[in-house]
């Protein structure tokens, strides 16, 4: 009662200027949440509706009806799996080498180097080329019978690989590509991260007698663990969502195979088959629902890990309070 | 930090301009497709999108050129998508939209069921511009494929596919083999005596160079001879069941295993550079696929490649349409230009100049005495003319292209990757499955 008395003491006018000011706060943030209403949400919530309807794209208006049908059909689909299978593997070979390689070549840039910022742009140009136009050249230089790679291995002896035809070398050639847009741009996040950690902990390293191999490990990698897990977490997300470099490795329906025997049909490129060849709206949304909650639950379980470490890290420098 | 405020400023003052310039760009594209038809022209003039996707070649043989001579007052612009199995689903999303669709667009045949059977409503009935007096001057079933139960033309035939066997007499020289089209013809008069040349070959064939270029091309000459393949007349799938499908799978995985295939995956990038370096011998040849060897293959084959009557000496393998989607923006003139694109005497030029055959009978009569100096003199108006007289009428299947497909990545295993081919008929059978569930 005490706080609503004095505001009946207020003028209409103050009264709106007040409701003014509390609401401008959610004026302004309100273009976010009408963008992600429209372009976010909405397109989820009806993902989720068409996945349970029979929906052909020549008319999409027609729906009917059929329950979960679209959902117990995957489940039982061999394809499905088999793409699900085909992402985990592509993902792990892209992402591993990746971030490692991000790491060393973060680490590279953190030295004082001439025309260092030349490398730092360099580094991310990659990642500013298109999915197409990188992976048409890479299918290029990949290609069984007048490819470069098959070329040069010649040249040292080696017998032709089959980059598309292969299950492995075809996973190997998709991944090198993921690898090499992303690299450049994780090697930057690292980066920045790098030159927050402060310089006097270096400088007692030094004094310790640590050398660059010693500062590296004891250093750099603990600043950089909460960046390395914003990275891993990232890069898990989009490694679950490969499906441009897939789809033009080889181009055409094949390409929509992910290979003559969808060796290399990731879960991403599944879907882009079932809905945009096989024209079935409703099982293609079906695909992207799983595949939301696949990604939620492999980021959760990500998740719960790190919060588990840091919280036996911190148990740990508690019960040594002597070594910090 | 160690950075002057200024550049901080500047940094940021060129993100928000790089920011803008591509939000600008992104809102520009989209009208960039199709502008011109949408943007009054001058008074008078009308400018016509055609939407097509491989190689109609009607820009390269110059028709739009000539049309637009003969019409001051049309412009005519193209918007071509390289491949068919992307041009045709962008295009579903429009016709479900409604929106940004060309005046004229091309059709498959292997998608011509699925438009007369479920979306009649979503084309022009050309009837109603005046197309019954040019139906009955073309080969029968193609019109007649393109026509709803209720009488409804959707659609005018462009081509059609009569299938033969193109080859490079050099590589058969330099192998031992006999040149002569017509020694040829008679020794592969039968699919298994295809496969017999071939073995020959492959014994003493040229280094870099295997027989044909993928088993999908002669299996799809092979489907393309007969009347009844993926469905019977009721509209039944019956693909798995029936004998000629099996054993043109059969034969195919055949001579993959016998290693006649140089197994690449056709309208793939290593297989038009195989057309110039010689990767194969023989290609099954629809008489469309005479332009394709042309520009793939180039000036540097010229006269060593060769036309000879195909196993059987007939077939018939893709040719298309053209319709008017409704929503179009000038419907009357469009109908002008499509007829005329159609017509007969275009369909003459486009067959002396790109091989495409043409499907109005009254073209077919004129093409005849056609030869063509690229493919050493052939006589390619009398082989494809041959070949479209004993054409089989066949019974076309809502999703034809689905199974094709299938079993062309099942074929594509046999050879590329060794799978067996039992295994490679089961994948081939789940994979339709997973399409048509």
């Amino acid at each position: 009662m005490a706080v609503t008395s004095p505001a009946r003491l207020l003028t209409t006018r103050q009264l709106w200027r007040r409701r003014g000011t509390k609401a401008a706060p959610y004026a302004f943030i309100a273009p976010f949440f009408v963008m992600f209403a429209a372009f976010g949400l909405f397109p989820l919530v009806y993902t989720g509706y068409v996945s349970l309807h029979r929906v052909r794209l020549q008319n999409p208006d027609a729906m009917s009806w059929v329950g979960l049908d679209n959902y117990t059909t995957l489940l039982q689909d061999e394809f499905f799996w088999n793409s699900l299978k085909n992402t985990f593997t592509i993902g792990v070979i892209s992402t591993v080498p990746q971030l490692c390689l991000a790491l060393g070549l973060a680490h590279l840039l953190n030295y004082r180097l001439r025309g260092r910022t030349f490398f730092r742009v360099a580094v991310l140009l990659p990642y500013a080329t298109s999915v197409a136009a990188a992976t048409l050249v890479f299918a290029g230089l990949f290609g069984r019978d007048y490819g470069m790679l098959n070329w040069f291995l010649g040249l040292i002896g080696i017998d032709p690989v089959d980059w598309f035809n292969e299950k492995w070398p075809s996973q190997i050639a998709v991944s090198t590509i993921v690898t090499w847009r992303w690299t450049g741009y994780n090697a930057l996040i690292y980066l920045a991260a790098m030159q927050a950690i402060s310089y006097d902990r270096y400088e007692a390293a030094m004094l310790d007698g640590a050398n660059r191999w010693q500062q590296f490990r004891h250093v750099t990698l603990p600043g950089l663990r909460p960046t390395i897990v914003f990275t891993i977490i990232v890069s898990t997300i989009g490694a679950l969502q490969i499906f441009g470099e897939p789809l033009l490795l080889q181009g055409g329906t094949t390409g929509m195979n992910g290979g003559a025997s969808r060796q290399y049909q990731t879960t991403g490129l599944y879907m882009y088959q079932t809905g945009w060849q096989y024209f079935s709206l409703g099982k293609a949304a079906a695909i992207a629902w799983l595949m939301f909650l696949i990604i939620a639950l492999v980021v959760g379980v990500n998740a719960a890990i790190v919060r588990y470490r840091l919280k036996r890290a911190a148990a740990l420098t508690a019960a040594k309070p002597g070594k910090g | 930090m160690r950075t002057p405020p200024g550049r901080h400023r500047a940094l940021a003052v060129l993100c928000a301009a790089v920011l803008a310039g591509s939000a600008l760009a992104g809102c520009g594209s989209d009208d960039d497709k199709g502008g011109d038809s949408g943007s009054p022209d001058a008074p008078g003039q009308i400018t016509l999108t055609v939407g097509l996707f491989g190689s109609f070649g009607y820009e390269e043989a110059g028709l739009y050129k000539e049309y637009e001579a003969l019409h001051p007052n049309i412009k005519i612009k193209q918007n071509a998508t390289q491949k068919e199995e992307v041009y045709w689903p962008a295009l579903q999303t429009r016709l479900g939209g409604g929106g940004d669709l060309d005046d004229i667009q091309g059709i498959e045949v292997g998608r011509i069921v699925d438009v007369v059977n479920n979306q009649a409503d979503k084309w022009l009935d050309l009837n109603t511009l005046g197309a019954q007096t040019q139906t009955q001057e073309y080969l029968s079933w193609k019109a007649k494929a393109a026509t709803t139960a209720d009488g409804k033309s959707l659609a005018l035939g462009t081509d059609v596919g009569p299938m033969a066997i193109c080859y490079r007499s050099d590589l058969f020289q330099q192998a031992g083999l006999p040149t002569g089209r017509d020694e040829l013809a008679q020794k592969w008069s039968t699919w298994e005596g295809y496969l017999d040349v071939g073995r020959q070959f492959a014994a003493k064939a040229p280094k870099g160079s295997s027989y044909m270029d993928s088993v999908t091309g002669m299996y799809n000459a092979m489907i393309g001879q007969q009347q009844t393949f993926y469905y019977d007349a009721s509209g039944k799938l019956i693909y798995d069941t029936n004998p000629a499908v099996r054993s043109a799978f059969d034969l195919s995985a055949k001579a993959a295993q016998d290693g006649l295939s140089a197994k690449l995956v056709q309208f793939q990038t290593d297989w038009d550079q195989a057309f110039a370096k010689g990767g194969f011998a023989t290609i099954s040849c629809p008489s469309w696929m005479i332009g394709y060897i042309k520009e793939k293959a180039g000036d540097a084959t010229k006269g060593k490649w060769d036309v000879a009557a195909a196993p059987g000496a007939t077939g018939n393998w893709g040719g298309s349409y053209l319709a008017i989607p409704k929503g179009a923006k000038h419907a009357k003139e469009a109908y002008e230009l499509l007829q005329w694109l159609t017509a007969k005497e275009q369909q003459v030029k486009l067959f002396e100049r790109r091989g495409s055959f043409p499907s109005r009978t009254t073209a077919i009569s004129q093409v005849a005495a056609t030869t063509d100096p690229y493919f050493n003199g052939a006589p390619i108006g009398q082989i494809f003319s041959q070949a479209a007289q004993k054409m089989p009428v066949q019974t076309l299947g809502v999703r034809d292209n689905d199974v094709k497909v299938a079993i062309q990545n099942a074929l594509n295993a046999v050879e590329a990757q060794g799978v067996k081919p039992d295994d490679a008929w089961k994948d081939a059978k789940a994979s339709v499955k997973a399409a048509l569930g």
